[in-house]
């Protein structure tokens, strides 16, 4: 458990996350009952890699809280909390299609956001931030030359 | 096993149909009910949604959205910014929250760097945001009317909407992508004519609203449209994570505002207006009456608009004005350096949600040390509330999937980032 700006982020196991989840949601006093956020970090090169981050909201309570999943890189795989939280649904494909990050038990796991055929995950550290140069008269066909598609 | 009939699951060649055949119920695949291609440029999908429709008759058996073609990579993008330089980016998520979005993220940065904000700038900003609040929903007033074929609410509405959208230049000098609100407070002070627009503005408006209701809201036209279209119980909103007037037309009164308070929302008094049919009609209303609310916190706010700073002095991360630059080094050498290599944010993650006009707005902030962020992770309402979409969608006519899709109000600029 950690606490950063009075933030509460409670690390949990990705065999636990379920029934975390669960016990959260389900305890009466606690009533954790709207999941606000799913979401990830790659920390790349460190280890272990990925952090799965939940962010649950107790509506009763008004209060926020965080729990963060480690997960090693070669190893990115933990269960789904779409049984629990029908919303996660989506927010675990962001994360899957953004990061790789697979989640077992998942009933529709696809990309969301990027196209289906795309290669690579967008928001791993290790995936280059690509920029396509603009085509000015004076760099046309130097540009031109670069292309690796037919030319218009 | 491909079927000829299905050839709309198939845009691309690198899709198979084995992949993509849970989608659709086994009746599609015998041929008895029909896939149907809806959008993305579509004038009713409010962007670029694209749905895939099942439908037997008219009638809607499965809806399943397709997002991402407005991808522009923002989370990525702003890795390689520094924080103040990444505001400007949150005026493209959602393009019609402009000012509300800079607030979620510039609160963000001000608990990450732990900074502490001036009354006046709190009270601005709270203004200003309600006046968003009001101009986004006017948006959504005039789309949902015209997807109805109401044609003059349209008109009616970006009438009022083009003098909020004044006041917003008259402040940042942008109508639209205005990055005002900066870490520890705004990027210069509010205009003298400032108060006196937004006077006019809240004076006129209540009579305005009045108009809009007569126009809809005991319309037997539109009532016949939208009562009992869509809907969809407490429980279900909660495990579907819906938030905002999606979440509060089905009869929970859950506003951030009020259950988190952030730049002094505490000490504004207002009602937060609750459904309870959780359909069109309902999310419908609750804007309406959001809009009231939100010119009472106007009211409040002008009435008790303090004077003195309107930004922090805390000089390692607010650039000093601009007449100090001429008479003292040390504010020339922390301006350098703020605009060179911006400001460190320190080791550590926050989570600040905010409420935009469509639900929560959630930023996920982790700093490293350095002055850039090293993730930044929007959690957009529209995303959270589209995916509902289908639940709302099963069993309707495909006409009143126009007015489902418009009463969720979803910008797909703040669905694809």
């Amino acid at each position: 458990m950690e606490s950063f700006r009075k933030q509460i982020t409670v690390v949990v196991d990705r065999d636990t996350i379920v029934s975390a989840c669960e016990i959260l949601r389900d305890t009466s006093d606690l009533a954790y009952n709207r999941l606000a956020s799913v979401t990830a970090v790659d920390y790349w090169p460190k280890e272990p890699r990925f952090a799965v981050i939940y962010q649950l909201f107790s509506i009763p309570k008004a209060e926020y809280l965080r729990m963060s999943v480690p997960l090693q890189g070669n190893d990115a795989i933990l269960p789904t909390i779409e049984g629990l939280y029908a919303n996660a649904n989506w927010l675990e494909r962001e994360v899957f299609d953004m990061f790789g990050i697979t989640f077992t038990g998942h009933s529709d796991l696809r990309r969301i956001l990027m196209p289906h055929e795309w290669e690579g995950h967008p928001l791993r550290k290790d995936y280059p931030l690509g920029v396509e140069e603009i085509q000015f008269s004076f760099n046309f066909d130097e540009i031109d030359r670069k292309k690796h598609y037919p030319k218009e | 096993m491909k079927s000829r009939t299905n050839s709309v699951l198939e845009p691309h060649l690198e899709v198979s149909f084995e992949e993509l055949k849970h989608l659709v119920s086994e009746r599609a695949i015998k041929g008895e009910t029909m896939v149907l291609n809806m959008g993305p440029q579509h004038p009713s999908t409010h962007g670029v949604l694209r749905l895939l429709l099942e439908l037997d008759g008219e009638t809607i058996v499965r809806c399943n959205p397709d997002i991402g073609f407005l991808h522009t990579g923002i989370e990525k993008n702003m890795e390689v910014k520094r924080y103040e330089q990444a505001i400007v980016m949150t005026d493209r998520m959602d393009y019609l929250n402009t000012l509300g979005n800079n607030l979620g993220f510039v609160l963000t940065i001000e608990k990450l760097i732990d900074i502490d904000v001036p009354k006046r700038a709190q009270v601005i900003r709270v203004i200003l945001a309600e006046l968003q609040r009001i101009a986004s929903h006017l948006i959504f007033l005039a789309s949902h009317a015209l997807d109805l074929a109401a044609q003059s609410v349209f008109l009616y509405c970006f009438r009022e909407r083009e003098i909020i959208l004044d006041i917003f230049e008259m402040c940042s000098g942008a109508r639209m992508m205005t990055s005002y609100f900066r870490p520890g407070g705004l990027w210069r002070d509010i205009p003298e004519e400032f108060e006196g627009a937004v006077r006019e503005f809240i004076e006129m408006f209540p009579s305005r609203i009045q108009q809009y209701e007569d126009l809809l809201t005991k319309n037997p036209l539109y009532i016949d449209r939208t009562r009992g279209i869509g809907s969809i119980s407490r429980e279900d909103a909660l495990r579907w994570g819906l938030s905002g007037p999606a979440l509060r037309a089905a009869g929970e009164p859950f506003d951030l505002r009020r259950a988190v308070p952030y730049s002094g929302y505490e000490r504004y008094d207002f009602e937060i207006p609750v459904g309870s049919q959780g359909d069109t009609y309902d999310r419908y209303y609750m804007r309406i009456a959001e809009m009231r609310q939100s010119l009472r916190i106007i009211h409040q706010a002008m009435d008790k608009l303090p004077g003195g700073p309107w930004r922090s002095d805390n000089r390692k991360f607010v650039p000093p004005p601009r007449s100090e630059l001429g008479r003292s080094m040390e504010a020339v050498i922390h301006h350098f350096k703020l605009w060179t290599e911006g400001f460190p944010a320190p080791e550590g993650a926050v989570y600040v949600g905010v409420e935009s006009p469509r639900g929560e707005l959630g930023c996920y902030l982790v700093g490293d040390g350095g002055p850039y962020p090293y993730r930044v992770h929007f959690q957009t309402p529209s995303f959270s509330n589209l995916q509902v979409l289908p639940v709302l969608a099963e069993g309707c006519l495909v006409a009143d999937l126009v007015a489902i899709i418009s009463s969720l109000d979803p910008i797909l600029g703040d669905v694809d980032r």
